[in-house]
């Protein structure tokens, strides 16, 4: 192998790629661009939807209560919470989103709390809808103090004391370190995330340089150099490569970016704590991109060689899009909660290092699984380009018609 | 110097079995003379160029181009050829001059050689005007300028051209052929094909007559006249093909 034709063709075909509207779109701007607009995107979305449920009285129905005026008097005192007229057909008005709660008293409700009686009060709701489960919560809330209060008041008489009411209290304390719960929390989607970008980075630029040669005429100009084929494919490969790290190493600062800016300056939460921010070790990072590179590496050959079957970059393309299925399921397989590292998923690319990723940005460290996975990668990768390098040579792949 | 040996090349095709697309043909070109290929479509000179030119490779026989076989040696065969085409096409995104650089490191040109060559030839295609503008903002003149240049670059003693002229404008088909006898009185070896008959009376030294992937008539134009007692090259081209011709719908 010439290095320095593997230099020419690798230069050429960066320049060639920098010139690329296309090329740049998809490597440079989108992974830039995604998580900002997600983040804001989502951000937003999220508490409008939850700003106008939370702001929004509940319209409820109340059945039964006429033999029970305090609860009546006292559900209408509660806050956000709206009566309705009794219809016969509460349950359609539920369904359609007119009512969100129905609360169904029994006969004589208050009477039997009197007598010390156990009555049930039956909520309806539609359950799924946040509005209704807002309804539902309100109205709740309102009976476990109507409730509390009586039973205070049921002590106070008694001259008991009120702790008779909760004689202990318990609470979850978090005692691991905030990176390690936004790991726990987030952890899963990083690797997941350069695994997809890594792909979407090297797509473009691998049908671009294999069927979009064949389809603008070049690829025979090309062939009628002295260059040797494996030459130009490492040229070529090398090219898709570059755009597969870049790609996955752009989407990775601008989530990092996407999250700080998020965390400073989104609101602290109800108890009082900041959101959990994924900051993650430097040395953390450097792992995961040692292993993304033979996972970019198997990526560019195999995108490649698939690219050069193709006649046409619109051939190509519809091989490529069902690829993206192919690595997107087993990526999202390994976010899944529950999924564990075992040596057998240790060998099945993609969700080797995706769930490897996952416990590394956890803070676990298995080194003999770090080394199996990142040897078997290296040979899924090498097998990959030594394909790309045999399509190459084939009369019937290159001058396919 | 070219020489063909008995060069083959069969290609299977799902419906129609196995197709001989050359079949053993041997010819010679010299230094100095234009070797013009005469044929229909589909008769077999692009395969036979692009053997030549090592971009396909013989099933049987084998050719040499400078010395060097195409088989054995497929790399020195290229240091030693320029081949243009109708389907060599330029890289869009590229200038005119990148183009011709690439091409010219691919040769193994050294930088300060490389700028030297780049100037002559620029200066000699009149191409000044447009070296830094990209190729695909280029009108076809200047495009095929560009692809004599690249062709040109590494100074190569085989120029190869499979249909030049092929769709071409007559003003730029004059900047090909005008660049193809250049080539020959610069005492290099150059084959060439086309289907055009007045072309190859205009250019070449000597015409090889290929039909179904065979070679059927070899000379000078002088002795294919006295050969088929015809003047005209077009009947002496129907005399040669006729017997052999099988109508499309026999394929």
């Amino acid at each position: 192998m010439s290095l320095r034709n593997v230099g020419i063709v690798y230069r050429k075909e960066l320049t060639e790629s920098l010139r690329d509207r296309r090329t740049l779109m998809s490597t440079i701007l989108i992974p830039l661009l995604l998580f900002p607009v997600l983040g804001v995107g989502i951000g937003y979305a999220e508490s409008e939807v939850f700003g106008e449920a939370s702001r929004e009285p509940s319209k409820i129905i109340v059945l039964g209560g006429a033999d029970s005026p305090d609860i009546i008097a006292g559900l209408q005192r509660a806050k956000n919470l709206q009566i309705m007229p009794v219809v016969a057909n509460y349950v359609d008005l539920i369904s359609n989103k007119k009512i969100r709660a129905v609360v169904d008293l029994p006969p004589g409700f208050q009477a039997a709390i009197a007598r010390g009686e156990n009555p049930l009060v039956k909520i309806y709701i539609f359950s799924g809808d946040l509005k209704s489960s807002f309804g539902a919560t309100r109205i709740e809330k309102y009976f476990m103090e109507y409730r509390d209060e009586m039973v205070r008041s049921r002590l106070a008489s008694a001259n008991l004391p009120e702790s008779l009411m909760k004689p202990f209290e318990t609470k979850q304390q978090n005692v691991v370190s905030a990176e390690k719960v936004a790991g726990e929390l987030y952890g899963g989607f990083i690797p997941y995330l350069v695994i997809l970008m890594c792909m979407t980075g090297a797509m473009y630029p691998a049908m671009d340089l294999t069927a979009g040669e064949k389809e603008r005429g070049t690829m025979e100009t090309i062939l009628s150099s002295p260059t040797k084929r494996r030459d130009l494919v490492f040229g070529k490969f090398l090219l898709i490569l570059t755009a597969s790290l870049a790609t996955g190493t752009l989407a990775v600062l601008s989530m990092g970016a996407t999250f700080s800016f998020i965390s400073r300056f989104s609101p602290s939460q109800e108890n009082g704590e900041r959101l959990a921010v994924l900051s993650i070790h430097p040395g953390t990072v450097l792992a995961i991109f040692v292993l993304a590179l033979p996972v970019a590496v198997l990526f560019s050959a195999v995108l490649m060689t698939i690219s050069l079957f193709a006649k046409s970059y619109k051939e190509a393309q519809s091989y490529l899009t069902p690829m993206s299925m192919v690595v997107i399921i087993p990526a999202v397989a390994a976010v899944l909660p529950g999924v564990e590292l075992t040596p057998k998923l240790a060998l099945v690319p993609i969700v080797n290092v995706s769930l490897l990723c996952k416990e590394l940005v956890a803070g676990t460290y298995h080194w003999n699984f770090i080394a199996l996975i990142f040897l078997s990668t290296c040979v899924y990768a090498a097998v990959a380009l030594f394909l790309a390098i045999k399509m190459f040579q084939r009369e019937s792949v290159l001058f396919r018609s | 110097m070219i020489e063909a040996r008995g060069l083959s090349k069969r290609f299977q095709d799902k419906k129609r079995g196995e197709i001989r697309a050359v079949d053993n043909v041997s010819f010679t070109c010299q230094p100095g003379k234009i070797y013009g290929l005469l044929g229909a479509n589909g008769a077999g000179k692009t395969t036979t160029l692009r053997m030549l030119a090592t971009i396909l490779e013989p099933t049987d026989g084998t050719a040499l181009v400078c010395g060097h076989d195409v088989v054995e040696q497929p790399e020195k065969v290229r240091a030693n050829v320029g081949f243009l085409s109708t389907a060599t096409a330029l890289y869009p995104r590229l200038t005119s001059q990148e183009m011709v650089e690439y091409f010219g490191r691919l040769n193994g040109l050294d930088e300060a050689t490389l700028k030297k060559r780049i100037d002559d030839i620029f200066n000699r295609l009149d191409m000044n005007g447009f070296r830094d503008r990209r190729c695909d903002k280029l009108s076809t003149g200047m495009k095929q300028k560009t692809s004599i240049a690249r062709t040109l670059v590494h100074d190569p003693p085989v120029m190869i051209f499979d249909e030049p002229t092929n769709g071409l404008d007559i003003m730029t088909s004059r900047t090909i052929t005008a660049f193809i006898r250049e080539c020959r009185d610069n005492g290099k070896t150059v084959i060439f094909s086309t289907h055009i008959m007045s072309e190859v009376q205009k250019l070449c030294d000597v015409i090889g007559i290929i039909h179904n992937g065979k070679l059927l008539a070899e000379g000078t134009l002088a002795q294919l006249r006295d050969r088929y007692s015809e003047h005209d090259l077009e009947e002496i081209f129907v005399n040669v093909v006729a017997p052999h011709f099988v109508p499309a719908e026999a394929h």
